[in-house]
């Protein structure tokens, strides 16, 4: 059930408010800026050009210290954060200062929680060693790298503009300047990449030393420039099997290196460099989420602020949070999250979880080679690396 | 000098005549019919409908004659009051049979020709059919009014056809009425007065039943010998059932209740009953007390020659689909229909029909009068399949073909096929025909131009796309006409179509064993594209028996996981999932594969083609 949220109308029923604080609890911090648009990127974000007037880094910082201090008291007694992820956008557009600022923003409306983790995109080209000592400094513990490709070809199709070798090098910084744990960002798929090209960026990514890598099948989003140029036959879609074998590849060269799958799309040296904000996305915990365009949930409700950064700021500035629009889960759709959500973790699902036609289901996937037998045997749904190529049908199945 | 009316019924036989007017569907029949009804004053000009005696919208929209219709003209001959009966015959192949009934009730025929275009291979088969009946024929140009016509060359054609002088055929232009009137004067001078016996006991031929909302069945008669007059009771002599006699009239053209009918006259019977088949074209009519013993000769039951399951494309419509057979059936005397289950389609019905065309025209009537949304599997004409142990198996269906025993012969239908055609295509329609098993029965030239060819082919080949490929090699200049001509004995096959070894029964097909491997291998491929991929291997398979002719493979599908899903992508990841489990559901199941219906029906719509019902008619312009 969707509803759309009238001006100062969006408050969080009791029910979702009970529990808070015995769960993880995150907050998502939405970075709105770009230097540039990427051309398969449909995410909210604006150039300079594209903002016009009424908004601006600085009215977005100040709606955004609003927003979080409506969001304390929205939640009564608001939990300290265990988790904190700035994302975009290009985060490291706002520079070491501005991100310090961000996150002095979330501590001053809920607080850190000990050993909390504190993550922000960057894009290789807009950082520097000062920026990592900078942002580490402020309490930052962990960057996740924009890299997509080594090859220069593939990230002009992407409109990605690298000097060749600055993610790996960033990445080194990162690590040079305190960070544990960085992440490398990879896109496979894109028209024109062979696989020397993707062996290459993988020999890239394990040369940089870094204990978290997130690789994506490149999606074609609708509306996007990409989009208008596989329509118009300017570039070949991208095709599924040939997405399965990069992503079997990948898999391969990573797991060579030390590296496991904990996710579908994500993988990690171990325990301690899972991205423990993301992990919450995926288990169910709950997060607020800031700044124009962003998510929140907690405790069964859905919710999403107006994606405008001037009308977010307008919204703030009349006093109320910017949501525009919530939805309540049925046990029904929790029930499909739940199994949609942590069917793509390698921990897996507890098959308790599902109804029986859902457990019979299971039995057969396991016969079909897409679950794995002996999690089964131990309770769990757990995907075999086949059955991770083909999750969604094995939601299907599950949560018929 | 004898004053007639019209509207008075016992008109002496000499100043009857009883005629009809055989055309191509574009000739111009319903607007030569309509002139007639307006200069005999039957219809008055501001009441004028065009084509008034076309009554239902198919046929409007089509520009054919489904059902006929009959209508009783006054016509003063210098001083003398005739009587003229127009009888309508339908205008289609599909139809000979009610075409023949309705050349038997005259003893004439107006021959309309489009002066732009000759006489058309239809028009020629009734024509024939018309002189075996030995009608007086008045061979009459039309569309004289249109710069194209050619009459002098097309009067030479149809003089060399019926063997008069060019002379002797009439030019009209029903459009602006020019030589209608002389046209209806030379009906009364050269069409012949009906014959029958007056005293003897009543026999009337039944040329059409229309069913009728409001009052049950309307049926078409022809006096022959005798006299039929209300409430009296009747008796069928096919059946033996009587009737009560609840109103005799005459059409003029608007329904006309009289004191009965006499020798020559034409009207029409209302008795109560509720279903056409109670009332059959070709049956005779006579007297409940002392009714005649012999019925007039050439009753014939109507025989359904091709079949076809026709399947709600929505399952929920299945009853729909029920009523609504049965509704038509009321007024269609020649249409089957009993259930059928298929693994791929759902609940339908087998249905049987005269032709091709009337398989459209029924399933184009279900789809507008009733809003049903159908699907039909390929036409299949009635086999006779004979086993080494001395059995005989009848197969309407693919299903039905015996797969126990040993098949020692195997009987189809053949037909009696005219093209008529410009004398350039003649190698493409060789072509086709022979390709299509046909044998060569002779050739004429109509003219310099055209040409007359006439082949032996098997009902299956023509039911199967021969329309549209003599269409399309003659850029739709070819006409077309078939007429039943028994049975030939055919090596024929059932091919199977087999998803991971489970048949699919829509596709099953009986072929001749030449054409096997090329449709076997056509349905696998078109399936494959058709069908999306599976988390497993599927194989296409298409089998003779046991035996696999073609092979094609649905790989597995290796990737259906969305890339991304973090806290702003799960929303919209639940909906999409709630979507396709929608979807899911829709599916059909054959074994473990999931096949949307909408493959089904694609896969059988091409095989199929729509629109075959013109055939170079008024869609040809």
């Amino acid at each position: 059930m969707t509803i759309a949220v009238p001006p100062d109308q969006f408050a969080l029923p009791e029910s979702a408010l009970r529990g808070l604080g015995t769960r993880p609890f995150g907050v998502y911090v939405h970075v709105p800026f770009c230097a540039t648009r990427c051309g398969y990127c449909d995410f909210n974000t604006y150039t300079a050009g594209e903002l016009g007037s009424g908004a601006s880094p600085g009215s977005w910082l100040e709606g955004l210290r609003r927003e979080l201090a409506l969001a304390a008291e929205a939640l009564g007694t608001p939990p300290a954060a265990d988790t904190v992820f700035v994302g975009g956008g290009t985060p490291s557009l706002l520079g070491a200062e501005g991100l310090a600022a961000v996150l002095g923003a979330v501590r001053d409306a809920f607080g850190l929680a000990p050993g909390a983790e504190v993550t922000t995109e960057s894009n290789p080209e807009s950082t520097a060693p000062e920026f990592f000592a900078g942002i580490r400094a402020a309490g930052y513990t962990r960057v996740s790298l924009g890299m997509q490709s080594a090859a220069p070809h593939v990230l002009r199709v992407l409109d990605r503009v690298h000097t060749p070798g600055r993610p790996v090098r960033a990445a080194r910084e990162a690590r040079a300047a305190g960070f544990e744990h960085v992440n490398l960002d990879l896109i496979y798929g894109t028209p024109g990449e062979r696989t020397e090209d993707l062996e290459a960026s993988l020999a890239a990514v394990l040369d940089a030393g870094v204990d978290h890598v997130s690789a994506y099948a490149l999606i074609v989003e609708e509306g996007t420039a990409l989009a208008r140029r596989v329509r118009r036959g300017e570039l070949p879609a991208p095709d599924d099997d040939a997405l399965a074998a990069s992503y079997e590849l990948v898999d391969r060269r990573l797991n060579e290196a030390g590296l496991r799958w904990y996710e579908v799309s994500n993988w990690a040296s171990g325990p301690a460099a899972r991205c423990r904000h993301n992990l919450g996305y995926w288990q169910g915990g709950d997060w607020w989420g800031a700044g124009p365009g962003a998510h929140g949930h907690v405790g069964g409700v859905r919710w999403w602020n107006v994606k405008h950064p001037a009308r977010y700021a307008a919204r703030l500035a009349d006093g109320g949070l910017p949501v525009a629009g919530h939805e309540v889960l049925t046990e029904a759709d929790r029930h499909l999250e739940r199994v949609l959500l942590e069917l793509r973790l390698a921990e897996g699902l507890p098959l308790g979880v599902l109804h029986d036609d859902g457990r019979r289901a299971a039995a057969e996937a396991a016969a079909d080679g897409l679950l794995d037998p002996a999690a089964r045997a131990a309770g769990r749904a757990v995907l075999t690396d086949r059955g991770r190529l083909l999750a969604d049908a094995v939601v299907r199945r599950l949560a018929p | 000098m004898t004053r007639l009316s019209a509207d008075t019924t016992f008109t002496p036989p000499e100043f009857i005549r009883n005629f009809c007017i055989i055309a191509h569907i574009d000739h111009g029949k319903s607007t030569l019919a309509d002139r007639m009804l307006q200069l005999t004053g039957v219809v008055e000009e501001r009441a004028m409908r065009a084509q008034y005696l076309d009554r239902m919208d198919i046929e409007r929209e089509r520009g054919i004659t489904i059902k006929a219709q009959n209508v009783r003209l006054p016509w003063r001959l210098g001083e003398q009051d005739h009587v003229l009966h127009l009888i309508d015959t339908p205008g289609h192949v599909d139809f000979t049979y009610e075409v023949s009934r309705a050349l038997a009730a005259c003893e004439g025929a107006i021959l309309l020709v489009d002066a732009a275009q000759g006489i058309e291979a239809q028009t020629l088969a009734n024509l024939y059919l018309a002189l075996d009946k030995d009608l007086h024929v008045i061979p009459v140009l039309n569309k004289i009014d249109l710069p194209a016509a050619e009459p002098d060359k097309y009067a030479a054609e149809l003089a060399h056809i019926i063997g008069c002088e060019p002379t002797d055929v009439l030019r009209v232009s029903a459009k602006t009425g020019e030589g209608v009137r002389e046209l209806l004067d030379e009906v009364v001078r050269q069409v012949p007065p009906p014959v029958g016996e007056a005293d003897a006991p009543a026999r009337a031929m039944i040329f059409d039943s229309v069913y009728d909302t409001y009052r049950g069945v309307v049926t078409y008669i022809r006096v022959v010998d005798g006299k039929i007059t209300p409430r009296e009771k009747i008796r069928m002599m096919s059946t033996g059932a009587t009737h009560e006699l609840l109103e005799v009239g005459i059409i003029s053209p608007e329904p006309k209740p009289t004191r009965g009918l006499g020798v020559g006259e034409v009207g029409y019977l209302i008795t109560g009953v509720k279903d056409v088949r109670q009332s059959k074209v070709g049956d005779t009519v006579t007297s409940e007390r002392k009714g005649a013993d012999e019925p007039l000769p050439g009753y014939r039951e109507p025989q359904p020659m091709v079949f076809s399951g026709l399947y709600p494309v929505d399952g929920s419509d299945y009853p729909v689909l029920r009523d609504a057979l049965e509704k038509l059936q009321l007024n269609d005397a020649a249409l089957t229909f009993e259930p059928e289950t298929s693994v791929a389609l759902g609940f339908g019905f087998r249905c049987g029909f005269l032709g091709l065309l009337h398989l459209e025209i029924t399933r184009a009537r279900l789809e507008r009068e009733f809003d049903l949304d159908l699907i039909s599997t390929a036409p299949n004409v009635v086999y006779e399949v004979y086993l080494e142990d001395g059995t005989e198996h009848i197969v309407t269906n693919p299903s039905d073909w015996p797969t126990g025993g040993k098949i020692a012969e195997v009987h189809e239908p053949v037909s009696k096929v005219t093209v008529i055609a410009p004398s350039e295509f003649i190698g493409a329609i060789m072509e086709l025909c022979q390709g299509k098993r046909g044998q060569l029965l002779g050739m004429d030239y109509l003219s310099e131009e055209r040409v007359e060819l006439r082949y032996r082919l098997p009902l299956a080949e023509i039911i199967f796309d021969f329309f549209d490929a003599l269409k399309s090699r003659t850029r739709g200049y070819a006409s077309l006409d078939y007429e039943e001509a028994g049975q030939q004995t055919a090596d024929l096959v059932k091919v199977d179509i087999l998803l991971q070894g489970e048949p699919v029964d829509a596709f099953s097909a009986i072929v001749h064993k030449d054409a096997a491997y090329s449709y076997g291998n056509r349905m696998a491929t078109k399936l494959r594209e058709l069908i999306p991929r599976q988390q497993f291997e599927v194989p296409i398979q298409a089998a003779v028996g046991s035996r696999i002719i073609a092979r094609e493979t649905i790989r597995a599908i290796r990737k259906d996981v969305l890339a991304k899903c973090y806290g702003g992508d799960i929303s919209r990841k639940r909906k999409l999932l709630e979507k396709q489990k929608e979807g899911k559901k829709r599916m059909k199941t054959v074994g473990r594969v999931e096949v949307p219906q909408e493959a089904f029906v694609a896969a059988l719509s091409t095989e199929s083609g729509t629109d075959k019902g013109d055939k170079g008619g008024k869609g040809k312009k």
